[in-house]
């Protein structure tokens, strides 16, 4: 036994060579390269749509504007003097737009061509005069400058997105049009302003007409029955989960199918929605009532599953310390594990709600997904939401809707940013470390 | 906690009661169906709404067969009240809306043209419906035998044509315009081959499904329902061409030109006398049960048919619908307001 056993294995020895501590460096370096490759690439994509969405949608934001010397000639507007408000209403008004029209180019007398000289205003011109004649009959029989919304084709003209350099067949502006668009600007009748109306009015087929404020208001009726439907069921099904149902097969059964809920393709709640509350319950199409339903059950899921990790992240020393001075399992949880866990459920909720926000789908099958011109005033009548507008829009034929859907598109990212804002600022203010 | 009670209370009593209060009484016109009249519908619609006195009616955007198939569904004020379509209504949708007890009232509006352009870099093309089903069927006859498509070059098929790869963007099957597309282009490509002329005296069913089979392998190119989506891939690839309506054409046209197809070109005069062989009718339909019990449907329609809305210098041509000759206008106009029952 004096043979001794070699060594089973060397020691080893860390290798401090010059090489192995340049390979380690430049590995590292490598790996930061990577990251920052990956952190360029994400940033350079988002750039670039912001880019395209704010170089196409920044123009509908102002619009157009033709001074025009209007006649409120009494005798064609009101012959009886009677100043009869169904009478001034029933006037045609469009008339003194295009007798302005006429007498700024006297030599335009052809058909066709005044067809098209009447095509430079939009045709809301004559509704506009007459709602300033109904608001003020003082005005009939005087002569005044009123400015009115250009058509489609001559704003888009104006900001120069059709170009002059272009053979007149392949314009939709003609020479004659640009020589009359011309003239007007000469004479300082032309003026670019911002464009109250877009975010005033509802839908319009005519894009110098067509706003956002009617989906705005579609979307907040929609997300205020979301949320006053899937916060309160949100929480209380997080809380009972997480604080008082026993652990068994069946509750461990609706958590998974509670996660696998927040997994299913959007469209499949508008279908529901469509078979229970339009079908079954009978309510009305096209409803931001039933749009918030079919969103709160979509938005329930991630709000129970964000509530019941916020309810998890509160330590058990908490609960302990209540129920050892007494307090009730429901004491417990009101007085103090809620209100600990609240900065998470409104963060989860927000981010539910921001999703809801931003959500089709489901809105087809019920609906939603309409021409709506008429503001909603109330939870079932019909109206559209944001992303539909976008969508509606993105489909219409006109060249100047493309303007118009960039734009509407800012203005939901603008709500989305702000919403997440606030998320972040809530989880900031308010969140607690253990 | 109990905030959060009362809070779902409050928002279920009122789901509940404002829902049954609502399906009570409608004063606003519904109109559903197809997504190529909804530029026109809603144009009438807003009109309608700013000068009339009666609400603006919502207009949906459902396609032709799902707005046939909520108009059929029944009477009652939670059924709509008009269903647009860019195809006639077919014998089984009539059935299935006599058999729920409704009537009627058919109008028809107007063309629209379907175009196959491309971007204004390139050069026009001007085919004809056989070049067209040769360049697009999934099987087409060479030298008498039907074989999976061969043809990967426009000059393949015709030395005359252009050297350039075929490839063209077009409507998936569930719209409209490629139903439109495949009745008056494939359909007539494929019966101008004598062998395939005589499989459907034979055999309706096998020729349909030669002559509306589109091709798979890549070069024709389902590019989902929106035209204006066609219009800008078209102006990135000069090389392709796209399938779209012509008011999209009539819109863009200092970026794409239409090709001509048969030796016509599609213009707006084309169109309207016929001239141009791919135009397909536009109607409305109308539930006479309604006319009444809703407010402002015999107006509404008294607007659509109105010369300043449907005739040739109306907003609607302005809008792209290709009007009506002016004979047929008028007759039209009177069938529709004095609500004349369609049979089938």
């Amino acid at each position: 036994m004096t043979e001794v056993a070699a060594p089973i294995t060397e020691i080893r020895r860390p290798d401090l060579s010059g090489k192995r501590v340049a390979r380690r460096y430049a590995a590292e370096r490598r790996f930061r390269a990577y990251g920052l490759t990956a952190i360029f690439i994400a940033v350079a994509m988002l750039g670039l749509l912001l880019v395209s969405i704010v170089s196409k949608g920044y123009s509908a934001f102002v619009q157009t504007y033709v001074e025009l010397e209007i006649n409120f000639d009494a005798a064609k507007i009101d012959p009886d003097g009677t100043r009869d408000p169904a009478k001034l209403a029933a006037f045609n008004y469009q008339g003194l737009v295009n007798d302005a029209l006429y007498a700024q180019f006297p030599d335009v007398t052809e058909r066709r061509e005044r067809r098209s000289l009447r095509g430079l205003i939009g045709n809301s011109a004559g509704i506009e005069l007459r709602d300033m004649v109904l608001a003020d009959p003082g005005l009939i029989g005087t002569t005044r400058e009123v400015a009115f919304k250009s058509s489609d084709d001559f704003d888009t003209f104006v900001k120069g997105h059709i170009s002059r350099d272009l053979a007149e067949a392949d314009r939709r502006v003609k020479d004659q049009e640009i020589a009359w668009i011309d003239a007007l600007e000469a004479d300082g009748q032309v003026d670019v302003r911002f464009n109250t109306t877009f975010f005033t009015t509802g839908d319009s087929r005519e894009p110098e007409q067509a706003g956002i404020w009617g989906a705005a208001v579609g979307s907040f009726l929609t997300l205020t029955i979301t949320l006053l439907l899937s916060f309160p069921i949100g929480v209380l099904a997080a809380v009972y989960l997480e604080e008082f149902a026993p652990k068994n097969r069946l509750t461990d059964l609706i958590e998974v199918n509670i996660n696998n809920l927040a997994a299913v393709p959007s469209i499949v709640f508008g279908l529901l929605g469509l078979a229970v509350f339009l079908n079954f319950l009978g309510m009305p199409r096209s409803a931001p009532l039933v749009g918030g339903m079919v969103l709160a059950l979509m938005t329930l899921p991630t709000i129970i599953i964000a509530a019941r990790a916020a309810l998890k992240a509160v330590p058990p020393s908490i609960r302990e310390a209540a129920l050892g001075v007494g307090a009730s399992r429901l004491q417990t949880v009101t007085h103090h594990v809620l209100p600990l866990a609240m900065p998470g459920i409104l963060t989860g909720t927000i981010i539910g709600m921001a999703q809801a926000l931003g959500e089709t789908a489901p809105l087809l099958m019920i609906g939603m997904v309409a021409f709506i011109v008429d503001i909603p005033g109330g939870f079932t009548d019909p109206a559209t939401v944001l992303p539909v507008q976008i969508y509606l829009w993105a489909d219409a034929p006109e060249r100047a809707f493309v303007a118009k859907t960039s734009a509407a598109i800012m203005v939901l990212l603008t709500f989305l940013i702000f919403m997440n804002a606030v998320a972040v600022l809530l989880r900031k203010r308010f969140e607690r470390r253990w | 906690m109990n905030k959060n009670t009362i809070a779902l209370a409050a928002a279920v009593a009122m789901a509940l009661s404002a829902g049954t209060a609502a399906a009570q009484a409608r004063d606003q016109i519904r109109i559903v169906g197809s997504s190529t009249v909804f530029p026109f519908s809603t144009a009438v619609a807003e009109q309608f709404g700013k000068t009339s006195g009666f609400k603006t009616p919502v207009v949906e955007s459902t396609g032709s067969g799902g707005g046939m198939k909520l108009f059929c569904a029944g009477v009652g004020v939670e059924h709509p009240d008009i269903t647009n379509a860019s195809r006639r209504i077919k014998a089984s949708e009539f059935e299935t809306c006599s058999k729920n007890g409704i009537g009627i009232t058919e109008v028809k509006v107007g063309y629209d043209g379907i175009v196959l352009a491309n971007s204004k870099a390139a050069e026009r093309y001007s085919l004809t419906k056989e070049q067209i089903f040769q360049a697009l069927a999934a099987k087409v006859p060479v030298d008498g035998e039907l074989v999976d498509n061969p043809y990967q070059m426009w000059s393949d098929i015709d030395p005359s044509l252009p050297n350039t790869k075929i490839e063209v963007l077009g409507p998936p099957p569930t719209s409209g315009t490629r139903d439109a597309f495949v009745e008056l282009v494939m359909r007539e490509g494929a019966k101008s081959f004598d062998s395939l002329a005589a499989l459907r005296k034979e055999d309706k069913k096998a020729f349909r499904a030669i002559s509306d089979a589109m091709r798979e392998d890549g070069l024709f190119i389902e590019a989902g329902e929106n035209d204006n989506l066609i219009v800008q891939k078209l102006e990135a690839n000069p090389a392709a061409l796209g399938i779209f309506g012509f008011s999209f054409l009539d819109q863009n046209s200092d970026k794409v030109q239409g090709s001509i197809i048969g030796g016509v070109e599609p213009t707006f005069e084309n169109i309207a006398d016929g001239e141009y062989g791919v135009s397909r009718s536009l109607y409305f339909y109308v539930k006479q049960e309604h006319v009444g019990v809703i407010p402002g449907i015999s107006e509404f329609i008294a607007e659509f048919t109105n010369e300043g809305a449907w005739g040739p210098d109306g907003y609607l041509a302005d809008k792209g619908l290709i009007p009506l000759p002016d004979a047929d206008r008028a007759e039209m106009a009177s069938q529709a307001n004095g609500l004349a029952k369609l049979s089938m």
